[in-house]
């Protein structure tokens, strides 16, 4: 018995170890962050110029500035979001293979981007003025968020939510997204067709500090929202029943996780596009590394994803510079074998 | 703090401006990289003799061959704000549609010239574009002379067509198919740079009623009758010719008959640039058989 306390214990103690680990290669994947791209500037030089009190030419603060920062903040963001956003699924749904893609939020985001692509040219023009190119990260997210509305209602039954039937309810609802998404893609010229299929493959390349305000609140308080489920989440593990008469309270803990996935993987997929394999691998390699604890995952996932994610950007924009790869592929490249590795590692994985 | 960073940001970014403007003043004259976004813009620059000023071009700048050592940016729908500015440009002319909108933005935030060229599928329109890239080339007399002789050549090319197509018994149907994946035929509709150059050499397109590029069903292609398919050439493509045929819908018609399919490179064909007299006239001639 003590040596099952003092292995748990020992665990915790390093899960914590690996916030310090995780947070200090965060900070330092994101100083290379902002110091790798196309263009020569280097933080280095302009640290030296702004030391020594010399202006900094107009190319390094735009460069600095208005590109690197933002995608760096945008990077950490959506890479937390969706990390944590799949850890939170993986707990919901006890499912190992679970991603925010479950309750249907990239089948509304991709139809919500593919008819604000496609049909947006028809809306009337003041609105169009209005919205400008807010539409399509507005759409996707309004896609996402009310898929997921939409799918959690069809599940709740006398204010109980059932877990199986929202994963059915998810499949049939993706197929339909995906059935409209056909006819827009049908009804979408050769120019349309291209942007659909870069937005389905993700980027930061768009990265603003609008972007970054408008998303960026979004998704800390849906992730600051969701720490407080990883003791309920510790609890479903041993099944809904067991939770309960732990003390838990089931219902109060989906409708957190839901409503906090929602928002946190809707609003980095409307910002970024489709980014795969982030939400499925990082909790993966954490639980192995670390052990299942929600109190010490769900933190160093947001680490963990954020530190990925600008890895897979900063190859993305330098590996074809001056030109750039959308970051789905890399995530795809990088993810998909290790994903395999560690089922094919853990085959009690693929037997659940 | 951030208060104070904006306020010394904005401060520099003025005394930037009053540098910059002197500069502009002082060398008003002096020659800024270029950067060209769209494969006719890129042969327009070389055709107005200022490729010395090009430092990098998008992936469908692909012609002349001089051209494709220079660093490719990408795509022109899907440019990256760090990757444009890192070829240094001081002019960016685009094809309509480059973007996206927040690169442009970040680009123009970085006092980068950034001139969108119109596209319209006709033979004004191609003069129009060299006029406009002369214009932002600041060579608006070299653009003048060249427009005029792409012009020339453009009306010399469309008469013979003409000619040519009044001389055969009834004007060719053409249908332009892009694509054949999976035996299904994606072909050029209505408002198309295909049906431009079709009805600028004297041909007639075949597939009417949809707009864009649209799958075909077969029913389709066999009302449309086409008695030639276009296509565009890719490197090897002529093996392609069995396999076109053996589409049935395609394999019915006029075309399929007679096995007529003519190819021709996309760039060449669907450029509308100074090289469209060129397509004019090869096409005619595949059409009518006076090339």
């Amino acid at each position: 018995m003590s040596a099952v306390v003092a292995t748990v214990i020992d665990r915790r103690a390093g899960a914590r170890r690996m916030h310090v680990w995780l947070g200090l290669i965060l900070a330092v994947v994101s100083v290379i962050s902002l110091t790798s791209g196309a263009s020569g500037t280097s933080l280095a030089a302009v640290v030296g110029k702004l030391l020594s009190g010399t202006e900094l030419s107009q190319m390094e603060q735009v460069v600095l500035w208005d590109i690197r920062a933002p995608r760096l903040i945008l990077g950490i963001l959506v890479g937390m979001a969706l990390a944590v956003s799949g850890a939170v699924m993986q707990g919901l749904f006890r499912n190992p293979l679970a991603d925010p893609g479950l309750v249907g939020v990239g089948a509304g985001a991709g139809l919500g981007a593919v008819l604000a692509i496609v049909l947006g040219g028809m809306l009337p023009v003041v609105l169009q003025d209005w919205v400008g190119n807010w539409l399509v990260p507005l759409a996707a997210f309004v896609g996402a968020w009310s898929s997921t509305m939409i799918l959690y209602r069809v599940s709740t039954r006398r204010g109980r939510t059932s877990v199986a039937t929202m994963l059915l309810a998810g499949i049939a609802l993706g197929a339909l997204a995906a059935a409209i998404t056909g006819v827009m893609i049908y009804l979408s010229d050769d120019r349309q067709l291209r942007d659909l299929t870069f937005w389905g493959l993700g980027s930061l390349a768009g990265a603003t500090w609008a972007k970054v305000m408008v998303a960026g609140p979004l998704i800390v308080l849906a992730l600051a929202g969701s720490h407080f489920l990883s003791r309920g989440l510790n609890g479903l593990a041993l099944g809904e029943a067991t939770a309960h008469h732990l003390g838990i309270n089931v219902q109060a803990l989906k409708n957190g996780a839901i409503l906090s996935v929602a928002a946190a993987s809707g609003a980095a997929v409307a910002v970024s596009g489709g980014i795969g394999f982030v939400g499925i691998v990082v909790p993966h390699l954490l639980r192995l590394a670390t052990g299942p604890d929600h109190r010490t995952l769900l933190p160093n996932a947001a680490l963990l994803g954020a530190t990925l994610l600008l890895l897979a950007d900063i190859m993305a924009r330098t590996v074809v510079a001056p030109a750039e790869l959308p970051i789905g592929i890399v995530t795809a490249v990088i993810g998909s074998p290790v994903f395999l590795w560690i089922l094919l590692r853990r085959r009690g994985l693929v037997d659940l | 703090m951030r208060g104070h960073l904006a306020l010394r940001c904005s401060r520099l970014s003025f005394a930037l401006c009053l540098y910059l403007g002197g500069v502009a003043v002082a060398s008003a004259a002096e020659e800024e990289p270029v950067l060209s976004i769209g494969g006719s813009l890129t042969e327009i620059v070389f055709g107005l003799d200022q490729a010395h000023r090009l430092v990098a071009r998008d992936s469908t700048s692909t012609w002349p061959a001089e051209a494709e050592a220079l660093p490719d940016v990408g795509y022109m729908r899907a440019l990256s704000p760090e990757g444009v500015l890192s070829v240094d440009p001081g002019l960016i002319i685009a094809e309509e549609g480059s973007g996206p909108q927040e690169t442009i933005d970040i680009l123009e935030a970085a006092d980068v010239r950034f001139v969108i060229i119109p596209e319209t599928y006709s033979a004004s329109g191609i003069v129009d574009k060299i006029i406009a890239v002369g214009e932002a080339l600041e060579v608006p007399d070299i653009a003048a002379s060249y427009a005029a002789r792409i012009e020339a050549e453009l009306a010399v090319a469309q008469a013979q067509a003409a000619a040519s197509a009044k001389a055969s018994s009834a004007p060719k149907r053409v249908l332009f198919v892009l694509s054949t994946r999976g035996g299904r035929v994606m072909a050029g509709g209505e408002n198309t740079a295909a049906e431009g150059i079709i009805a600028m050499a004297g041909g007639v397109n075949a597939a009417r009623d949809f707009q864009g590029y649209k799958l075909m069903s077969d029913e389709a292609i066999t009302v449309a009758a086409p008695d030639v398919i276009l296509m565009m050439a890719r490197d090897g493509a002529h093996a392609g010719d069995d396999e076109l045929f053996s589409i049935p819908a395609i394999a019915s018609t006029p075309a399929g008959r007679d096995r007529n399919v003519i190819r021709i490179p996309g760039l060449l064909l669907l450029g509308f640039g100074p090289r469209t007299p060129q397509a004019i006239s090869t096409l005619s001639g595949a059409l009518y058989g006076d090339g």
